[in-house]
């Protein structure tokens, strides 16, 4: 354990600490922003509450777009944007950008499966009640959907972690990055067996956190 | 006035499909429960969202106590909502609210104030016996009890009309009985109007006052509960009146039945007793005054809409024309005969 020095040791809770910076600012903006462009895709789409294929298509297929490009190349190609939200491209700060951009997309996709879940009866039952379709989102959607909502933002956390890894490319720093600068690059893997182990841990952390969630939250 | 005045409702789901709704018309009286009766696919389901418009006809007018629906904008149109309440067959109730919330619900929506939605439910909850299950979330409760949840939520708000989307068919038949006698002492005691679709003749045959039966978007044939089931005018009324007093007669009794003397004649025949004369003693006087033997193959007795009915398979044996002047005399008599034929 020579190698486990107070200076690798501070490496590794600033690294700790970068990657929970990035993974929870960025899924804190990916939910803000998922959510209501989940709720626009469900309520522009098919069956849904106003269905306007004009404005579904388009939105669903600039999902797909950003969910389809490759983590490493969006971090990249969106430098520019990310210099003008940031006001660098360098940094955990400007990490977060493209990683709420991609978990975004993401959490989109997965919310709007979520609310697809909500049993159509509920909310045909609450149109005839009189209510409004803004009372439909708020009291009948989101709430119905509140675990499935949970469950989804659970596999983002989750893949924002590793997404978050990718983020030593832009100098973001993180658990990642130091894996691979001393793991891989300066030939100590018990540096990378280190932080896969501690990656592990979180990532298990947080999956039960989000099961137990689950759980307590739904009443089936 | 009509409670509910449906006149000439088409609706066509797409172009060049069969259409769903074909100039349907229907006036629903204050305080009646009206049964639609049809197969799936008869388009009775749309024509009661077209009550609600929760479905939109594409011509037509719905008038639902004296307001022409068609004509109101989106806010009139809630508020019109809020005065009809709807049971529907999956009970549609909110998995996360326990049950006084789902109660509360409609309540909510119309922007009653906390304290007096709570009171509310307080009534709502013994009206249908649900008072020790206001916590529980619908996971907890029985099918029955989860429509007894449906049924106090439709009736939140005070409505006068309760429209019922196949409100039993996913309950077993001991809690449909329970819930049909529900929402008949409902309708007593909050001086209701209901409109109910089913495609089970016995729910109509228990609750109703009045009947239409729905083939292919139209309505083919509509009168009182118990003139419907007595002298069914179509095939199809026939065949769903027969589900619910059924007389066939079992082919290998038929073939037990003896055949007739030499000179004789036999008749089969299915007699149906409604009416000021169904309580004589038919068999019997027609035995003695026309000289024929009757053998009653089978017999049931029952009550529609609270009349009481009775229907009997009978093998008249006799000269054929005594028997003719028999089954004439029963005809007199107007009791409803027809000819059950020769089994094979």
């Amino acid at each position: 354990m020579n190698w486990l020095t107070p200076a690798m040791v501070d490496l590794l809770v600033e690294g700790f600490w970068e990657t929970l910076v990035m993974v929870g600012i960025s899924a804190a903006i990916a939910v803000a922003l998922g959510l209501p462009l989940a709720l626009l895709l469900h309520a522009t789409g098919p069956g849904g509450l106003s269905p306007r294929p004009w404005m579904n298509r388009p939105l669903g297929l600039l999902v797909n777009a950003v969910r389809s490009t490759p983590f490493i190349i969006l971090m990249v190609a969106i430098v520019p944007f990310t210099r003008l939200v940031a006001g660098t491209s360098i940094g955990t700060g400007a990490a977060v950008v493209p990683l709420a951009l991609a978990a975004t997309a993401f959490l989109a996709r997965l919310f709007e499966n979520a609310l697809r879940e909500v049993d159509r009866g509920v909310i045909e039952a609450a149109r005839a009640m009189g209510a409004t379709r803004m009372q439909i989102v708020t009291k009948v959607l989101v709430p119905e959907a509140l675990p499935g909502l949970i469950a989804a933002t659970t596999v983002a956390l989750v893949s924002l972690v590793g997404f978050s890894a990718m983020a030593g490319a832009v100098g973001g720093g993180g658990l990642g990055d130091l894996g691979i600068r001393f793991g891989y690059q300066r030939f100590m893997p018990e540096v990378m067996l280190t932080v896969v182990l501690v990656l592990i841990l979180f990532v298990q952390g947080l999956q039960s956190l989000g099961d137990w969630l689950v759980r307590r939250l739904s009443r089936r | 006035m009509a409670a509910i005045a449906l006149s000439r409702l088409s609706k066509r789901f797409a172009p060049g499909a069969p259409p769903a709704l074909e100039e349907v018309s229907l006036d629903i009286a204050p305080g009646e429960v009206f049964g639609i009766v049809g197969r799936s696919g008869a388009g009775k389901s749309t024509l009661i969202r077209c009550v609600n418009l929760l479905e939109r006809p594409d011509s037509g007018r719905v008038e639902v106590l004296g307001q022409d629906l068609m004509a109101l904008d989106e806010p009139a149109l809630r508020a019109a909502r809020r005065g009809m309440g709807m049971v529907f067959q999956h009970f549609n109730l909110h998995a996360r609210r326990t049950v006084a919330e789902n109660v509360a619900f409609p309540l909510e929506v119309a922007g009653m104030a906390r304290a007096e939605r709570e009171r509310r439910v307080a009534e709502l909850l013994p009206l249908v016996g649900l008072e020790a299950k206001r916590d529980a979330y619908p996971a907890q409760l029985s099918g029955g009890q989860k429509q007894r949840v449906g049924i106090a939520r439709a009736l939140a708000s005070g409505p006068r009309i309760l429209l019922c989307d196949e409100a039993t068919s996913a309950l077993d038949p001991e809690t449909t009985a329970e819930i049909l006698a529900l929402i008949r002492d409902l309708r007593a005691r909050l001086d209701l109007t209901v409109l109910l679709i089913t495609h089970e003749m016995a729910v109509v045959k228990s609750v109703c006052d009045r009947v239409a039966v729905m083939e292919a978007g139209r309505v083919i044939e509509e009168g009182p509960v118990f003139g419907v089931f007595t002298r069914p005018r179509q095939p199809t009324t026939r065949r769903f009146v027969a589900e619910v007093i059924g007389h066939s007669v079992p082919p290998g009794t038929l073939s037990r039945l003896p055949q007739p003397n030499p000179g004789e004649a036999r008749r089969l025949v299915q007699v149906l007793f409604a009416g000021p004369n169904s309580t004589r003693a038919v068999v019997s006087e027609a035995s003695r005054d026309f000289g024929v033997d009757m053998n009653i193959v089978s017999g049931r007795v029952d009550e529609i809409a609270g009349e009481p009915f009775g229907v009997m398979a009978l093998a008249a044996y006799g000269a054929p024309d005594k028997l003719e002047g028999a089954l004439g005399w029963m005809r007199s008599l107007g009791l409803h005969v027809t000819e059950l034929g020769e089994a094979a």
